[in-house]
Parts: C-alpha cells; sequence; structure tokens
C-alpha cells in the first residue's frame, strides 16, 4: 500500500491501446473512474468494451498505455489489483457440477479469506441476492437469472473496492433483467463500493453515474446520463408527413434546424420546448402531417447524434440470439 | 507462499471433488480396462495357439501392468485436458482472474490429475490376484510411484497442449492421433523387443513406453520381457516431467 494513490480515481487509464493481428480493439483511450461512482461503458458489441475490461482485471496483455487499479499499475502488481476487483464476466463462470455454497467456497480458498470469516460471508452475500434457501443445489439446477445473482455473490465475497459487471444482463428475459439492476441498485446503497459495467442496453446504464460512450474502440463522450442527454438540445420530435422532403425545408425555415431523415416519409430533430413549438409548427405547415411524437432524449438517442447510427443494430440482436443458443446447448 | 499453498489445493480439490461426484465416469472409467483386460486379452491370448505358439497365459500377465498404465495414461489426460473444457465452460476466467499464479493453478491442476489416475490405477491392481500377480504392500507403493510418475508426464503433456489448443475439435483430433498411437506403440498390449523396426524406433520416443517398462518391471519382475533398465524408465519420466512442466507453466503463464 505504499505508492497510494493521489487522488481519488480508483481506475486511471491512459492512452491505453490493443491490437488483434492488424484490428485495432481498444484505440488510444483514456479515462477515470472515481472513487465509488457507478461508472457505465457503453457502446454496440464490438465497440471494445469487453477488451478494455480484460485488460483493466488483468486477464488481457494490452499493447501500450498505463492502466493503474487501486494505486497498483496493472504491468507490474497484477495479483494486488486481482485481490481488490470482483469480476461478473459476460459469459458464464460457474462451476455447476457444484453447489452454489462449494462455488462461493472455491472462491473463498483462492482470494484467501480466512475460514471463520468465510462461512459468514457466503450467508451474507447469499442473502443479499435470494438464494440463501438453494445454497445446497447443484448449480445445474439453476436458472440464468439465479445463476447471474449468484455470480454477482461471488464477486462481492471478498470486499473488492471495484466490482465489474461485463453485460450482467445479457441474455436474461426482461424481467429478470429488471431483478438484476435492482440488485444492483441496492448493493450500491448498502455498501461502499466502486461499480464498473458495461452494457449495450441504453436504459440499462441510466442507473450510473457517469457513462463513457464507446464506439469503434474510441470513447466519443464521457459525462452523467443527464449531461450527455441535455447535450442533445432538449426534445426528440419525429414527426411523418406526405413530402417529407419539403417539410425538412419547412422546419429549416422557421428553426434553422437541419432534420434527419429516420425512415420513409419521417424526419426527426431535436427542439427545446417542443410542447410550445408543435402547435406552432402545426398550423403553418405546407404539407399535410400524419403523425407527430415529442420525447425527452434517451442515451440511445445520444449515441445516435454521435455516430450517426443506432446502437443495437440487427447484427447485435442475432448475436445476443446465437449466445443465447448456445448457453442453451450447454446446459 | 502460503496463499499460493492454498491455491494449489483449492484447484485440486475441485478436480478430485468433481470427479467423485461424477459417478457414471467413475465406475465408466473402470469398465474400459476391464473389457481390454479380459475381453481382448483374452481374445488375443487364445488366438495364439491358432496362430501357432503358445503362452496365453502369459500374455495375460504381460498384459496386466499395460492395462494399469493405460487407466493411468487415459485418466490423466482428460484430467488435465479438462482446461479446455473449463475454457469452453467460462469457470477458468474466474481460476485465472484470481489472485494465485498461473504456476499454482497448474501444479494444482498436475497434482489433480495425478490424483485421480493413482485411485484408478490401484483400483486395477485388484484384479491382481486374479492373474496370480502377488501385489505386496511393497509393491503397492512402487506401483503408486510409477503410476505418479506417469501421470505427470501425460498431465504436463496435456497442459501443455491445452494452452495451446482453444477447440474441442482439436482436442479430438489430438486423441485419436496421439493418444491412440501413443497406447499401442507404448508396449502395452504387445512386447516392443522382437517388433518391426520402425515402430521400436517410435516406441523409443514414446513416453509412454518407458513408464509401462517400469511398471512391468515392477509387477511382474522378469528381466526377459524389459526393454530398459529400471533407472532408466525412471530417469527419462522425471527428466520429461520437468522439462514438460517448465514449458507448460511458460505457456500457460502468457496471457491472453
Amino acid at each position: 500500500m505504499d505508492n497510494k494513490k493521489k487522488n481519488n480515481n480508483i481506475i486511471e487509464v491512459e492512452n491505453l491501446v490493443k491490437d488483434f493481428k492488424g484490428l485495432r480493439a481498444v484505440d488510444n483511450i483514456s479515462f477515470s473512474v472515481k472513487e465509488d461512482e457507478i461508472f457505465g461503458f457503453l457502446g454496440p458489441n464490438g465497440a471494445g468494451k469487453t477488451t478494455t475490461i480484460n485488460m483493466i482485471c488483468t486477464l488481457l496483455s494490452k499493447t501500450s498505455g498505463r492502466i493503474i487499479v487501486n494505486g497498483y499499475d496493472v504491468s507490474t502488481d497484477r495479483n494486488k489489483i486481482r485481490n481488490c476487483i470482483g469480476m461478473v464476466f459476460q459469459d458464464p463462470s460457474l462451476d455447476d457440477r457444484l453447489t452454489a455454497l462449494e462455488n462461493l467456497h472455491f472462491h473463498g480458498l483462492l482470494y484467501n479469506i480466512p475460514r471463520n470469516a468465510l462461512k459468514s460471508r457466503a450467508e451474507e452475500v447469499l442473502e443479499m441476492v435470494n438464494l440463501t434457501d438453494r445454497k445446497n443445489n447443484l448449480v445445474m439446477t439453476y436458472s440464468g437469472g439465479m445463476r447471474r445473482r449468484l455470480e454477482i455473490a461471488r464477486g462481492l465475497l471478498h470486499y473488492p473496492k471495484v466490482l465489474f459487471l461485463d453485460e450482467p444482463t445479457l441474455g436474461l428475459d426482461p424481467q429478470t433483467r429488471n431483478k438484476i439492476w435492482d440488485y444492483i441498485v441496492r448493493l450500491k446503497k448498502s455498501k461502499k463500493i466502486t461499480i464498473f459495467l458495461t452494457s449495450h442496453y441504453m436504459e440499462e446504464t441510466e442507473i450510473c453515474d457517469r457513462i463513457a460512450i464507446i464506439d469503434r474502440g474510441k470513447i466519443i463522450a464521457l459525462d452523467s446520463p443527464d449531461n450527455l442527454k441535455n447535450k442533445i438540445g432538449g426534445d426528440v420530435v419525429t414527426i411523418q408527413s406526405e413530402d417529407s422532403a419539403r417539410f425538412k425545408g419547412y422546419v429549416k425555415d422557421i428553426t434553422g434546424i437541419e432534420a434527419d431523415d429516420e425512415e420513409e416519409g419521417v424526419i426527426r430533430f431535436e427542439v427545446k420546448d417542443s410542447s410550445r413549438f408543435i402547435p406552432k409548427l402545426i398550423k403553418d405547415s405546407p404539407v399535410k402531417i400524419l403523425s407527430i411524437t415529442a420525447r425527452k432524449p434517451t442515451l440511445n438517442d445520444v449515441f445516435l447524434d454521435l455516430t450517426g447510427r443506432e446502437i443495437r443494430e440487427e447484427n447485435a440482436s442475432s448475436r445476443d440470439d446465437a449466445r443465447m443458443r448456445m448457453r442453451a446447448r450447454r446446459h | 507462499m502460503n496463499k499460493e499453498l492454498v491455491g494449489v489445493y483449492t484447484v485440486w480439490l475441485r478436480d478430485v471433488k468433481r470427479y467423485f461426484r461424477d459417478k457414471p465416469r467413475v465406475i465408466g472409467s473402470f469398465a474400459q480396462p476391464i473389457l481390454f483386460l479380459f475381453v481382448l486379452g483374452t481374445g488375443l491370448a487364445s488366438s495364439f495357439s491358432v496362430f501357432g505358439g503358445g503362452g496365453g497365459e502369459n500374455f495375460l500377465n504381460f498384459m496386466f501392468p499395460g492395462i494399469v498404465g493405460m487407466t493411468v495414461l487415459f485418466t490423466s489426460f482428460f484430467s488435465a485436458m479438462s482446461i479446455v473444457w473449463d475454457r469452453e465452460f467460462g469457470f477458468l476466467r474466474e481460476i485465472l482472474v484470481a489472485p494465485i499464479s498461473r504456476t499454482s493453478i497448474v501444479v494444482g491442476k498436475l497434482l489433480g490429475g495425478s490424483t485421480i489416475a493413482m485411485f484408478q490405477g490401484s483400483i486395477i491392481l485388484l484384479f491382481a490376484p486374479l492373474l496370480n500377480i502377488p501385489v505386496t504392500f511393497v509393491i503397492f507403493f512402487k506401483v503408486l510411484g510409477i503410476m505418479f510418475l506417469i501421470s505427470m508426464t501425460i498431465s504436463t503433456m496435456g497442459i501443455l497442449l491445452a494452452s495451446v489448443i482453444k477447440s474441442m475439435q482439436a482436442f479430438q483430433v489430438i486423441t485419436n492421433f496421439l493418444l491412440m498411437p501413443m497406447f499401442f506403440l507404448s508396449g502395452a498390449i504387445f512386447p516392443l523387443n522382437q517388433t518391426v523396426k520402425w515402430m521400436s524406433i517410435v516406441a523409443k520416443i514414446n513416453p509412454l513406453s518407458y513408464g509401462i517398462d517400469a511398471m512391468r518391471y515392477v509387477l511382474l519382475s522378469d528381466p526377459g520381457l524389459q526393454l530398459y533398465p529400471l533407472w532408466l524408465d525412471i530417469l527419462v519420466l522425471i527428466v520429461l516431467v520437468v522439462l514438460l512442466s517448465i514449458m507448460g507453466a511458460f505457456l500457460f503463464n502468457r496471457q491472453d
């Protein structure tokens, strides 16, 4: 504990690069995570989220750059870092031939938790994720949501300073996903811990204190969810009209905003105070308007605004399906 | 240091626990050697009288140490290759991200595989009285030692392969193109000192043939069946274990 950190950053990443055989997966990124915050990585599949996490948690070597976790350098103090981080991996990592308690016991031994403390801690984390009554069942018999909860419990067993959650809700049904996030929010309230999570589900990262939006290996924005959304410049308005090209010109005339084409006959733009603006727009419209929606911006709009693409594209969801199928086959 | 020992113990404990919990595997692993010894062995022995020559009785005795070796070979190889399995199922990451060195993981895996292999080999020894092969306490411990050496050699080979091979498919290929030839050319089911030249050359570079040779020496103590002196067998195995485990730990230590 000699080279103690000077500020309250628990993770510092500087100019991090990772190349895979000619492909730059992580392209010179720098950021820091403050102690006790929930920090989120948001981006489409293949953006470099997991690669970055794997480098921070010592599983993957970096091509260049610097990573400091809890005051330790990842190049020299791997074991010290491993001791103070908890991991919930994107893919399952439990031994399903062992019971929940045995999985925790195994983890406790690996992290050198004293035997007498281990028992009470295992009870404590199992209680936290509501698995106490199933603790002596083989993990084989668990549902996907229960496995995830057990993995979260296991990640907390050695009282880590940072808990990494890599796509913690991937492959789970919506109801279970909500439950998992409830656990995470409750956990944050009850424990002094830093949480570093990744997701490609926009709405899920809303619970973060700060979000880094990552795309094609680069961080393209980093701020609180509210600030990111405020940068959009008001509400998101989508209008379907009979002649969208003409309507676009009309919007430009009265607002000065260049609207985007969303799909056939539909345009979208951002405007402040949409509730007052829309009546005015309708009144003078030269084209017949078929429908109007106005809503508060979401993180998806932020991503769209920054990259011109939707975060959840077709290939992303089909990849999830493939992953789900693979899991189903395994168990 | 203490922490690393606990790490070794933990990895070992998991493998042993999983083994004894998997009842079909425990039972199944006895079926194969018994099949080899009493069906294949008896069949081959009686074929001698058809094609001339005798010694059918002695043939089963000859084969017995080979079958013990075979049990150790398959058990320890599959135990070591369970790393590939763990990687496929994701559990390997849980071990890799833990604050213990990769070397401890490798040592734990090696000892886990050896423990299971020695246990299975010892069960096969229970059949020795049926063949009138005496197994005294002293012989038992000698056999245990040889089993440990064979198992460590094969396990280190398995770990070495597991750190290079990433897919289950490749694993199947290895089983067919490495494990089976190693077994056939080890002297386990037929003697290698009277065979064609190329075979005896291949047998010389096959680590298992030294293990089987030592096993046969300890169990039958018939100099006529020996390929090499016992000290050479043991020396070769020890050197191999040391070399392979250094290489295995090195390869396993590489990140990514």
